[in-house]
């Protein structure tokens, strides 16, 4: 069996007297998609953020892409991607010099013909000469998606990667992300708050509340598992537990 | 395509990345001619400022007119070293602005060649800022920095190199303790300014200060210009003092900014930037 994309094992991170981040082991298998669920507070972002290499861990290890990321980060670096509608390219350059200065970065041959090609599927082709600064959230986000996917990558980790979209070009990203799967046989692990999206496009949800992974399977499994009709009921049903009573530990945010 | 990656591994140097975040700032000056206005425009207001005085003084001092245009090479060489510093630090004071960094160093782009990067736009910037103002020192006064010769470009890359050290620093700061401490960029070379003997030499400043400028690289660089202006002699002694003293600032300066880039990655500030 082929190592794991993402290997993540009793993970930590505390900020002071917070702890975000609360021994969360998990894996993410090549050619998945896997959703970070969870509440604002959660943690998904925190673990995106240690996945990407921009936060330590106050505890625990890290694998990505046969690497250990700790040690090891720029070895994958090239190998991998994000987009985050809360992490701004630079407003004033265009949405093609952006992505020209992010090809170099990335050290890719023919720039032009990628750009082009990505443009056309996202479509943002119309825009091209526009500064980021002055484009609306939705094509902002396409941009930020076409940032993303400039190094053809092999993991693919995406915060709310629909946000600001009309369902239209919502639908036709997913298709995009799907095809664009199907094809490299990449990773994808997102943190959504979208359970449509995650539903339809996930194999596996990882549950996440007060900084712990709380429950894991497929949208269907867990469904069943919570006798509920959705997953956003699910989800409801997991985030209110804090409200009952649960197991939340005092301090978490 | 199905399956691992098979990628080359990418090269722990790349100038190819160096020349990308280059470009990145090149875009930025096309797209925004105020910036570039801004870099020539003090540059030229203090050259005058100075040209004039010193016009003044030649006129009515006859110890200053035994080295013409003493002030203004002072002024012009202090402009070197305040613009390499505000340069650096100005660039990467762009990231923040465009909460930029968490795109880039998900990126292979490695925080030295940040560093180099900087470097280069400081070069860029320092030389579009100063070309008009040693041009127009010229054109006004007849005062031509080049006659100062070889000796020049000694304590210009002397100069460069202590601004650099500064504002890594500065720039440590500011990923550190966020946007708040941005007016550090533009305060720290005037706070170094009265001590480092730029329009006076360091023996008619205060006895108790003197130690604090033998400290700094810079103030070797303006008693060089002076003996270069006054005796006609360069000092190679003083010269060597400052590349010493520059390699141990430009490696702190390098350090710190390695050390809070380590913090800003256990705090989490890579995503969070501002103020």
């Amino acid at each position: 069996m082929p190592d794991p994309v993402i290997e993540v094992e009793r993970l930590s991170k505390r900020f002071e007297s917070v702890l975000a981040v609360d021994d969360v082991s998990f894996r993410v298998e090549r050619g998945e998609t896997v959703a970070l669920l969870g509440g604002n507070g959660a943690g998904k972002t925190t673990t995106l953020a240690i996945l990407l290499g921009l936060l330590l861990p106050t505890s625990g290890s890290v694998r990505v892409l046969g690497e250990d990321l700790l040690r090891h980060r720029y070895r994958v670096l090239g190998r991998m991607n994000f987009s985050s509608p809360y992490v701004d390219l630079p407003r004033r350059l265009t949405v093609a010099e952006n992505l020209r200065v992010y090809a170099h970065l990335y050290g890719l041959d023919r720039v032009g013909e990628r750009i082009a090609r990505l443009m056309q599927a996202l479509d943002i082709a119309s825009f091209h000469d526009r500064p980021t600064g002055r484009l609306s959230a939705g094509q902002k986000t396409r941009v930020a998606l076409a940032k993303a996917l400039i190094n053809e990558p092999e993991l693919l980790l995406l915060d709310e990667p629909t946000v600001s979209l009309d369902p239209d070009t919502a639908d036709r990203i997913r298709h995009y992300l799907e095809d664009y799967r199907n094809a490299r046989g990449a990773t994808i692990l997102l943190a959504s708050h979208n359970m449509t999206e995650v539903e339809r496009m996930c194999d596996r949800v990882l549950m996440m509340r007060a900084g712990r992974i709380v429950d894991t399977g497929s949208p269907a499994e867990l469904i069943r598992r919570h006798g509920r009709h959705t997953l956003e009921e699910v989800f409801l049903a997991i985030a209110r537990e804090r409200d009952d009573g649960g197991d939340e530990e005092a301090g978490r945010p | 395509m199905s399956g691992p990656d098979r990628r080359p591994p990418l090269a722990a140097f790349s100038w190819r990345r160096v020349a990308a975040m280059v470009l990145r700032h090149v875009y930025l000056f096309r797209r925004s001619w105020p910036r570039l206005v801004e870099l020539a425009y003090w540059p030229t207001v203090q050259m005058l400022t100075w040209g004039f005085i010193n016009a003044f003084f030649r006129a009515h001092s006859s110890w200053v007119a035994q080295a013409a245009g003493v002030l203004l090479g002072a002024a012009l060489l202090w402009d070197i070293l305040f613009r390499s510093q505000i340069s650096l630090a100005l660039s990467f004071l762009e990231e923040m602005y465009a909460r930029h960094l968490g795109h880039l160093f998900v990126s292979p782009l490695r925080v030295y060649e940040l560093i180099v990067s900087l470097i280069a736009m400081s070069l860029i910037r320092t030389a579009i800022g100063m070309a008009p103002a040693i041009a127009l020192a010229y054109v006004l006064y007849r005062y031509n920095l080049f006659e100062l010769g070889l000796a020049l470009i000694a304590f210009f890359a002397s100069l460069f190199v202590t601004g650099w050290s500064i504002a890594l620093f500065v720039c440590a700061l500011v990923l550190r303790f966020g946007l708040g401490a941005e007016s550090l960029a533009w305060a720290v070379m005037f706070a170094i300014t009265p001590v480092t003997g730029v329009y006076y030499p360091i023996d008619s400043l205060p006895g108790w200060v003197q130690p604090i400028s033998w400290s700094i690289p810079s103030s070797y660089v303006f008693e060089g210009m002076r003996a270069v202006m006054f005796e006609g002699v360069f000092r190679a002694d003083l010269l060597a003092a400052a590349t010493a003293l520059n390699l141990v600032y430009l490696a702190v300066g390098a350090g710190v900014f390695l050390a809070a880039f380590h913090v800003a990655r256990k705090k989490g500030l890579l995503l969070n930037v501002g103020e």
